[in-house]
């Protein structure tokens, strides 16, 4: 049964899979766990980026064609839904018109962008996209008579979607950080602690719009795990490792990348059509910027490439810490209170600084990820293990003859 | 009849003499048929201030982008940390002409300026160059011949850079003075012909004449010297240089530091223009130096510097006509040009 839902492709640690169920319970009852806007609002963008960053390590970690130009999809998706809201009303016409439209132009442009990789070689390829969502971040950002310029736009969701529908009244959820903090810190109030950690919880048109998140980025994920570890994923990495040797064994490599590049673009146009509809507000910074092209790329790599369960530890990895990293360094910088350069090193907003350390030492240290990490550690100690018991098999036997 | 077949041969051989123009020298047709275009499509007096500017503005992105080719070409290096060197470069040019050396460079006289100017672009070089050094052994070196590593390692490289450019000089927009006889802008003298009466901005010319000198030092140094022709047969065959007996990874080392320190006097050159500055310069000028080094053809310095003629020009040019489609055409440049030649106007590697 789980063989067959995650295609075969178990996490193959023990810790991963410990990880990944908790990641799951957290996110499947995380607006009753925690409460608050903000953490809301990291649970629904880290569902929406294991979307994106699966769907960047298909072309990244599975084929090894690195491009730059995935944040470029990521904004048709979202601009899509806005223009398609903002044209025919807050309906879920107009949105699935908004991400149909968005869903062609993608499919367009990455065909185009597909064929230009026939023309130049890999690394040339990068530099091209790289040019290509500039000057496509360019274009949004100057027509702001259609997509407000740098102001953006807001989405108006439909009713359903929105904070004003209340299907359910009161709910009550549990704080587990909140039960955690008292737990630690004041064993003696435990009950009392236990008591104040429930907490009414607003069930809105909000938090059904997170459920269908969670669903999409669930569903997507599992199609994701199913594609690469078919007869089609199998070449795609054949590619990976060898192209001219993939070429040798008869197979057209030129349209295996093309539609890797295509099907990555439409999966992140998705995404970005269901961030729109989360957040209700789009702009280019928030869509298209060059800086969330990068912590795409880091999510990919920290999480561990060629390993679609890396793109879950990454994307939530990286959302939190660039939620909460910035608590962390603020109450260090209070508790050591250094002035000058040192201090302002662990000034709260240079947190990418410390990030970008950590990326860069991973990139040395651990080149396969967390993920890829964690499986090689669980290799090890199987391979440990299997070592002992052949020995103390091999002893037994002895002592028998 | 008979007076019709020596024309058709002088046709003939015209179109012949075309054709190999087109194919021995992409780039001069290129730049030739730009400047032919834009002179149609605006009238003289314009396109005589916009040609000029937009070569300044091309010598000024060629100094940025030259050491990113050379790089690129030698070691088959892909820096894009490269934009965090021309930041670095403003941000010190900026610092030595506010601070210590601010009193020469208010003043209106332009030998006092020199004062600031001349130590203000040595100092960007040089720490420009001294970060560079220490970026290449740290960070680069572990991972030679690893593209997909590369390009990680630096750009995690270049946020950490940016990021400590933040600490060290804040996150805001720092103004910088342009020097007092570099402001303003001189009108050209009634009495020449067809260009009489027209006013040109000063710093662009400095910026134009800096970039030309730089231009030639380097064509200087990479054919007629000893240490240029090891340069461009290492970017030809580096094994070969090997075999030779020269050490390739001290020689690169050399060409890196001399391309960040570039970028550096690029960057500190663009802060003046600009008169503003951000740690993210830097990054927004990568856009014009990745779309010049692949329209050159990577490794070409000749290549580099046509390219920036070209990006230099399209911009001020389309940004004249329609100012709102200035990055769409940058872009359209590259696209259209690699579609005609994929390997670049002068190509010298094959990628």
């Amino acid at each position: 049964m789980l063989q067959s839902i995650l295609s075969g492709d178990l996490p193959r640690s023990r810790v991963l899979s410990v990880a990944l169920i908790a990641i799951l319970i957290a996110l499947a009852l995380g607006p009753f766990l925690f409460p608050g806007t903000r953490a809301f609002a990291t649970l629904g963008m880290i569902c929406v980026f294991i979307i994106v960053v699966a769907a960047y390590d298909l072309m990244l970690g599975y084929t090894h064609i690195v491009s730059f130009a995935h944040t470029m999809f990521f904004g048709i998706g979202a601009y899509g839904v806005a223009l398609g809201i903002g044209h025919f009303g807050s309906g879920f016409g107009a949105i699935f018109i908004g991400i149909l439209g968005a869903l062609l132009l993608s499919a367009a442009l990455a065909l185009l962008l597909g064929l230009l990789s026939l023309r130049v070689k890999a690394i040339f390829f990068a530099l091209v996209t790289l040019a290509v969502a500039f000057a496509f971040l360019s274009v949004v950002t100057q027509m702001y008579h259609i997509t407000g310029g740098e102001d953006g736009l807001r989405v108006r969701v439909p009713r359903e979607l929105g904070p004003a529908f209340r299907p359910l009244d009161s709910v009550t959820g549990f704080d587990l950080f909140g039960f955690l903090g008292v737990l630690f810190t004041q064993p003696w109030n435990l009950v009392d602690g236990f008591r104040d950690a429930f907490f009414t919880v607003r069930f809105t048109g909000r938090t059904l719009m997170y459920y269908a998140l969670f669903l999409f980025a669930g569903v997507i994920f599992l199609f994701l795990l199913r594609l690469v570890n078919s007869p089609f994923g199998r070449v795609l990495q054949a590619i990976r490792e060898n192209e001219f040797r993939a070429q040798a064994l008869g197979y057209r490599t030129v349209f295996y990348r093309t539609a890797v590049v295509i099907l990555s673009a439409l999966l992140t146009t998705f995404a970005g059509a269901l961030f729109a509809l989360f957040n209700r507000y789009v702009n280019p910074e928030n869509t298209l910027n060059f800086e969330l092209m990068i912590f795409i790329l880091l999510m990919c790599v920290l999480g561990g490439m060629g390993t679609l369960y890396g793109a879950i530890i990454g994307a939530v990895v990286f959302v939190v810490a660039q939620n909460y990293l910035q608590d962390v360094l603020g109450a260090l910088s209070e508790a050591v209170n250094v002035g000058g350069f040192v201090g302002s090193l662990i000034e709260p907003s240079h947190w990418l600084l410390w990030f970008g350390l950590l990326f860069v030492a991973s990139v040395y240290f651990f080149p396969s990820g967390i993920v890829g990490q964690l499986r090689i550690w669980a290799r090890r100690r199987e391979m440990r293990q299997t070592v002992a018991e052949h020995q103390t098999e091999s002893s037994a036997k002895e002592r028998l003859t | 009849m008979s007076q019709a077949n020596p024309s058709v041969g002088q046709w003939a051989l015209w179109r012949d003499r075309l054709l190999k123009l087109q194919s021995d020298k992409p780039h001069l047709v290129l730049l030739g048929l730009m400047l032919f275009l834009a002179f149609l499509a605006m009238d003289p007096a314009t396109w005589f201030v916009l040609t000029i500017s937009g070569m300044a503005m091309g010598t000024m992105l060629f100094l940025m982008a030259s050491g990113m080719t050379l790089t690129f070409g030698l070691m088959s290096v892909l820096n894009l940390a490269h934009g965090a060197f021309i930041s670095l470069g403003a941000f010190v040019g900026a610092v030595m002409l506010t601070g210590a050396l601010g009193v020469y460079t208010v003043s209106p006289s332009l030998g006092w300026n020199l004062l600031a100017i001349l130590p203000a672009l040595f100092a960007a070089m040089a720490v420009a160059g001294v970060v560079g050094w220490l970026f290449e052994v740290i960070v680069i070196k572990p991972v030679y011949g690893d593209h997909l590593k590369q390009i990680l390692v630096t750009v995690g490289g270049s946020i950490v850079l940016i990021q400590l450019i933040e600490v060290t000089w804040g996150a805001n927009e720092i103004p910088v003075p342009r020097p007092g006889a570099l402001r303003g802008a001189f009108v050209i003298e009634d009495w020449v012909p067809l260009i009489g009466g027209l006013v040109m901005e000063k710093f662009r010319m400095v910026a134009l004449i800096l970039g030309l000198t730089v231009y030639g030092l380097m064509l200087w140094v990479i054919d007629r010297t000893r240490l240029g022709i090891l340069v461009r047969a290492g970017v030809e065959n580096r094994e070969m240089v090997e075999i030779q007996g020269y050490r390739i990874g001290l020689l690169f080392l050399g060409v890196f530091i001399a391309g960040s320190a570039l970028a550096g006097l690029g960057g500190a050159m663009w802060g003046m223009y600009r008169e503003i500055i951000t740690a993210h310069m830097g990054e927004e000028l990568m856009i014009s130096v990745i779309v010049i080094i692949i329209l050159g053809g990577l490794g070409s310095i000749r290549g580099c510097f046509y390219g920036a003629l070209l990006v230099g020009l399209i911009n001020l040019y389309i940004g004249y006509i329609e100012p709102r489609l200035a990055a769409v055409a940058t872009v359209g440049l590259m696209v259209g040009v690699l579609m005609w030649r994929p390997q670049g106007l002068i190509p010298v590697i094959k990628v």
